[in-house]
């Protein structure tokens, strides 16, 4: 079809175009110091849970919360398994800290998604991922997935955990975009995830975990 | 009432004209209750997300010199987003014609003998009519957006381009799942339903062999693809098959990625009140080297489809600016009481009232510039400044009148002789003193006399009442009062 090509562009070389216009000044921005609060508000009111902890305690926090919901599920529930990412420093640290778990079950996504497609679809309750960090303004979290951490972590579990470094909000997706030289290479996929998946399509009645999760729970680190 | 509405449909469908179809929805009364109480609430939604006039002044002129800069480039910004995607290692395909865009997924489906492809919500596959065509050629196409898996079931087509089964009620929705789904117990629970959605097709993502996409925004200076949407059927579709096709109207690319968050911004306002959707989906090319998922290929088809005709027309041109966010329908007065069906077009509302002539031509659907009330809220609330009203009036006009140099298909082809005639005939009347005086004497007179029921006066009498003429024309009576030239 690179006829097509040749004539669609073709056409469109013969019509004459104003002037490409220069584009007016538009900026908005959230001020520093109101970022972690607007994050938070916004995602919250977006059906996402948030918690603060640090870099060191999370893993005891995620277990103490997972333990909470099984136990609300009840016996019938079973373990908990938990998708993680091995290869990554957080998945490791994850790893570490939960060694001596018996109701968590890790689960590595260390593997072509043709040889976990299964696991993946039906057999996990929950993943946890790193972002590269948070928007202010929408309550928003920015992830890159990678070969590290695919990107179905953040999509198929019914529960998706995500960890946000507090000094990487930024106020508004043009500065992160700007700050992470967004233009110099883009990876295969990049995410904005602002809450858990949901749809109005019945009766513009809200419902959540149409396809996605559920429900997301973001914990944000202190440095 | 979901049999009535069935019936009231059928019929819509089937009437020769917009008026007609019209004529149908509007005695329909829960349809009308649904897209009211639909478009109540997103207009109030959307009003609540621009609470600052500046602001919202602000961003708008942002956002339409944006799609007017990338409009005025399209021919290099096409070409560089060709050259970039292909860099991505995302093949590029270029379609003249809806038949065109069928026949290249299709190869490329048949090429990878995929027998099932599951779709993410997109208007240009339905511009392009794209399930049928895959059904004919023996490939199931499953739409995995909630709404469309609803009007899939029933086998209807959308009423709006973002909520597509707004005229389905809670009870319709569970009466359908009842008897289509297996297994289904019957229930109007709108989690439930949604439950059973994500069960079914979930099963669907896991074995199918293709995902399709639309582009709400392609990016040329990175070969990015951007999609938009709150259910992660989107992603689902893109990420989770081994082969993803995109399928995209050649007027969507912009030049860079910061043209993004501006258009982003306008459209998730614009469309559904919410400042940002749940899902936004950059995409760069398929699975590389080490990467455990995402498809193997992805594969972009860019469709003119008449595009380029309208590109040609300086002042048409306007309508490819457009970004799809349904605000114009969604504050049309007309298409809150008709409802999308009575357009019996792809796109509905004012957008569809502009679209539809150019792309289909004047012929099948030169009469819906007319279904307008020229109110300007349409023109009002779009996020891009397109100036819908008077693109609706120049439709009319290229619709009834012969002009050998205009380039809109089917121009002149609702030319009618009588109202050529007619408006002669007013040429005439106010531009010759003695036949003003003579005609208007005469309507004096015999006005009154005349039925309301008389073949062109019926078709404003039929809703109207009839106006009561004056014992002495307005010249006559300003004169009498002594006032004489001026």
């Amino acid at each position: 079809m690179s006829d097509a090509r040749a004539a669609i562009l073709g056409r469109l070389r013969t019509i004459r175009t104003a002037a490409a216009p220069t584009l007016p000044d538009w900026s908005v921005t959230v001020p520093e110091p109101d970022r972690l609060k607007s994050f938070r508000e916004r995602l919250e009111a977006s059906h996402a849970e948030v918690h603060a902890s640090t870099s060191a305690d999370w893993p005891t926090l995620l277990a103490d919360r997972l333990k909470a919901r099984g136990n609300e599920r009840g016996a019938a529930g079973g373990s908990t398994k938990v998708l993680f990412a091995p290869g990554t420093d957080r998945g490791r640290q994850l790893a570490d800290a939960w060694a001596g778990q018996t109701d968590l079950h890790l689960v590595a996504y260390d593997q072509p998604v043709e040889t976990l497609k299964d696991v993946l679809v039906h057999g996990v309750d929950a993943a946890v991922t790193e972002t590269r960090g948070g928007i202010a303004e929408t309550g928003t979290l920015i992830l890159w997935p990678s070969s590290k951490e695919p990107r179905l972590m953040s999509l198929l579990p019914p529960l998706h955990v995500a960890l946000v470094r507090a000094n990487e909000i930024f106020g508004t997706l043009t500065e992160a975009m700007t700050a992470q030289k967004w233009s110099g290479g883009m990876p295969t996929n990049a995410l904005l995830i602002s809450g858990p998946s949901k749809t109005a399509d019945i009766e513009q009645t809200l419902a959540y975990g149409v396809h996605g999760p559920k429900e997301l729970m973001v914990i944000v680190l202190e440095s | 009432m979901a049999s009535n509405l069935a019936t009231a449909e059928g019929a819509v469908s089937t009437a020769p004209d917009f008026a007609a179809r019209a004529s149908v929805a509007l005695k329909d009364a829960g349809l009308r209750r649904k897209f009211r109480r639909a478009m109540d609430g997103l207009m109030t939604k959307r009003a609540a997300q621009f609470p600052d006039a500046d602001a919202w002044t602000s961003l708008r002129a942002r956002g339409s010199a944006i799609r007017r800069r990338s409009l005025a480039r399209l021919p290099e910004l096409l070409e560089q987003l060709d050259t970039r995607c292909r860099a991505n290692g995302i093949q590029v395909h270029w379609a003249e014609t809806s038949a065109d865009a069928d026949r290249i997924i299709q190869g490329i489906l048949t090429d990878h003998g995929v027998r099932t492809v599951i779709k993410g919500k997109s208007m240009v596959s339905e511009e392009i009519h794209l399930n049928d065509f895959l059904a004919r050629h023996q490939i199931s196409a499953v739409e995995s957006d909630l709404g469309e898996f609803v009007i899939q079931l029933a086998h209807e087509t959308p009423s709006h381009i973002i909520m597509p089964c707004i005229h389905k009620s809670r009870e319709d929705v569970a009466a359908l799942f009842h008897s289509q789904i297996p297994d289904q117990a019957y229930t109007d629970d709108v989690d439930a339903l949604t439950a059973t959605a994500r069960r079914v097709l979930r099963e669907q993502f896991a074995s199918a062999d293709a995902g399709l996409s639309g582009v709400n925004f392609a990016v040329a200076e990175t070969g990015t693809l951007c999609l938009v949407e709150n259910e992660g059927n989107g992603r689902l579709s893109t990420t989770l098959p081994p082969l993803h096709i995109a399928v995209m109207g050649l007027e969507k690319v912009v030049e860079r990625l910061e043209d993004v968050p501006p258009l982003l911004t306008l459209l998730t306002r614009s469309a559904t009140g919410q400042p940002i959707t749940t899902y936004v989906n950059f995409i760069s090319g398929p699975r590389r080297q080490g990467e455990q998922d995402g498809p193997h290929e992805v594969h972009l088809v860019l469709l003119d489809n008449g595009r380029t005709r309208i590109f040609g027309d300086s002042q048409l041109r306007e309508t490819l600016a457009c970004i799809r966010c349904g605000a114009c329908m969604n504050h049309c007065p007309v298409y809150t009481r008709v409802g999308g069906h009575a357009y019996d077009a792809v796109y509905p509302g004012p957008i569809g009232k502009i679209l539809t002539p150019q792309i289909n031509g004047m012929e099948t659907a030169g009469d819906l510039p007319h279904a307008s009330s020229l109110c300007g809220a349409c023109g009002e609330v779009c996020p891009v400044s397109i100036p819908i009203p008077n693109l609706l009036v120049r439709l009319r006009g290229e619709a009834a009148h012969r002009d050998p140099a205009s380039t809109v298909k089917g121009n002149g082809a609702r030319h009618s002789s009588l109202e050529d005639l007619t408006w002669r005939g007013w040429r005439l009347m106010y531009s010759i003193p003695l036949a003003y005086r003579l005609g208007t004497r005469l309507l004096t007179l015999v006005g009154n006399a005349m039925p309301a029921s008389l073949p062109m006066l019926k078709n404003w009498t039929s809703v109207r009442t009839k106006p009561q003429f004056a014992r002495q024309p307005l010249n006559v009576l300003v004169r009498s009062r002594g006032i004489d030239h001026e």
